[in-house]
């Protein structure tokens, strides 16, 4: 608890300098954060009492952003662990897709949204895809690793017991590749959000990263900054409920081995 | 007595690029039900891949193995093998108590199962720990729970191999007196696989020596102590201590010529190659069981 409170207080001392800094500076670029947050009311929660104070912004723009973020990530996930599971127990079928996935992987997500433009429809169609198609290659490749490295002994414990291979898969293999699959998850999650933003910024007038780009081009800072502080929020807000989800999954694991809350995620 | 298990001219000769590596030559024995059986040899002898054959995870390339009159071919319905490995195989992402049931879940209904692993915990002295996860416990109580594990799976023979060499001397014998007394309660056929000469004179009713790589027998030895076993009063008996320099000798334990010397290393040095070799060939058989059934 006290160490909490430690860190929210150098988090809030920093922004009180931002504050006094900007208040100082004057400088229309870099508006105080009390406007940021004063946008933010206004754009976000000055709604009615019957919509839980949301405004309608919220209901056309932001919700349908997040609704697009989990549902490409969600599906990236169940599409990542099952084919990364499925080439990690085969050795061959690695060996095969191992350079397709390193090149597939190579390829910088946002270059595919004019092919995606393209080839969907725009709007939720193409934007999902580009989710998809970018966070799907850590799922997978952890999902990869996390099913190779069932130990020898796992695999004979299995065997001499003829466990049958649906509890093989989802009583053994899944498990032991879990603490991997959910690093996969993690960085797939933050990756995304940077994904909703860019897929949100050609070919549509719909979401948090077009409402972002009108606020600059109208040069109305405060709001573009609203936007960026939702993004972080947004991120951290996401993050956090994952890595509890996690830590519930893996409460079988022995206390040294676990996740620290703040590790760096690599990619 | 009947046969539980029986081992005819079994051998076994690995292929890879480089040439063959034959581990087992020629080796017959049986174990009568409810006998334990204990096989000593030197390491690298090929020990590991008798278990192996026995255990259907490999298919000799030559003799045959039969479990109560059938031939094993793929893994037997009623085999229970005990890892020297615990803290691999045992699951940790599962309780002791369902560690002991996982292997159940393909007959079993759910209050069978639990009902099983209550009484196999009981009967290692771990009817306390059934929520405890595994890495909470200590390694001698691990290979506690990997033996009842075996043992509610009602196996027609249980395997060991290996199952106290991980653990510390005071831990080891408590292991090996619980093992003689299940072993005795429950009325099972065990085969033990070690390289501890004591621990082979000292559990078993019958000592098998397998000599270096090819493994053949040296020697079947009936193991003339009393049923009842003291850590203390057995181990210091004259029958015991003539047993164990007998198993001694004929696994030239101490002798220094030079010649015995040279084969042990190569040996040494072979037997990781091969460990490579034969695992490869373990998962090779297992995909082709699963693929058939």
């Amino acid at each position: 608890m006290n160490r909490f409170v430690q860190r929210w207080a150098v988090f809030l001392g920093l922004v009180l300098v931002w504050e006094l800094l900007t208040w100082y500076a004057e400088d229309p670029f870099f508006p105080q954060p009390s406007e940021i947050v004063e946008a933010a009311h206004g754009l976000w929660f000055s709604g009615d009492v019957g919509d839980l104070f949301l405004t309608d912004t919220v209901f056309e723009h932001v919700l349908p952003s997040i609704g697009r973020l989990l549902g490409g990530w969600a599906a990236a996930a169940v599409l990542g662990v099952s084919l990364g599971v499925a080439l990690g127990r085969s050795e061959k079928a690695a060996e095969y897709a191992g350079p397709l996935l390193t090149f597939m992987r190579s390829i910088p997500p946002p270059l595919l949204v004019p092919v995606f433009l393209l080839v969907f429809n725009v709007g939720t169609q193409m934007q999902v895809a580009t989710i998809v198609f970018g966070v799907l290659w850590p799922i997978m490749l952890n999902s990869v690793d996390g099913a190779r490295s069932v130990d020898a002994t796992k695999f004979e414990t299995s065997a001499v017991f003829r466990i049958p291979k649906i509890h093989w898969i989802l009583g053994v293999v899944l498990p032991s590749a879990a603490p991997k699959i959910f690093a996969g998850l993690r960085v797939s999650l933050s990756l995304s959000l940077v994904l909703m933003v860019v897929s949100e910024l050609v070919g549509t007038d719909n979401g948090i990263g077009s409402q972002l780009l009108v606020a600059q081009r109208q040069f109305d800072f405060p709001d573009m900054w609203a936007g960026i502080v939702l993004l972080g929020v947004l991120g951290y807000a996401l993050n956090t409920v994952l890595l509890g989800f996690e830590r519930k999954a893996l409460a079988w694991q022995p206390k040294q081995e676990r996740t620290p809350a703040t590790v760096e995620e690599k990619s | 007595m009947t046969a539980m298990l029986e081992v005819a001219d079994l051998g076994h000769t690995y292929q890879a690029k480089d040439g063959a590596h034959t581990a087992i030559a020629d080796l017959s024995f049986t174990v009568g039900t409810g006998e334990l059986v204990c096989v000593v040899g030197p390491s690298g002898c090929g020990k590991s891949t008798l278990l192996r054959t026995i255990s259907g995870l490999i298919r000799p390339t030559r003799g045959e193995v039969s479990l109560h009159g059938n031939e094993v071919r793929g893994v037997p319905e009623d085999l229970a093998v005990v890892f020297q490995d615990y803290s691999r195989s045992l699951f940790p992402w599962l309780s002791v108590q369902k560690n002991v049931e996982f292997p159940l879940r393909r007959t079993l209904g759910r209050s069978q199962r639990r009902e099983r692993a209550a009484e196999a915990l009981e009967w290692v002295g771990l009817s306390g720990a059934g929520r405890k996860y595994p890495w909470q416990l200590s390694g001698g109580m691990q290979q506690r729970v990997a033996i009842a594990r075996a043992l509610a799976y009602r196996p027609a023979l249980l395997l060991m191999d290996e199952p106290f060499a991980s653990v510390d001397a005071q831990t080891r014998f408590e292991l090996e007196d619980l093992l003689l007394k299940v072993r005795t309660e429950q009325d099972t056929t065990v085969l033990v696989v070690t390289h501890d000469i004591d621990e082979s004179v000292y559990l078993g009713d019958r000592v098998l020596v397998l000599s270096t790589s090819p493994a053949s027998v040296v020697a079947d030895l009936k193991v003339d102590l009393p049923a009842e076993r003291d850590q203390i009063s057995t181990r210091e008996s004259e029958a015991f201590v003539a047993l164990r320099a007998e198993v001694a000798r004929l696994l030239n334990v101490g002798k220094t010529s030079e010649e015995v010397k040279a084969r042990r290393k190569e040996n040494e040095q072979q037997a990781a190659k091969w460990a490579e070799a034969e695992r490869a060939e373990v998962s090779r058989v297992e995909a082709e069981d699963r693929a058939t059934t």
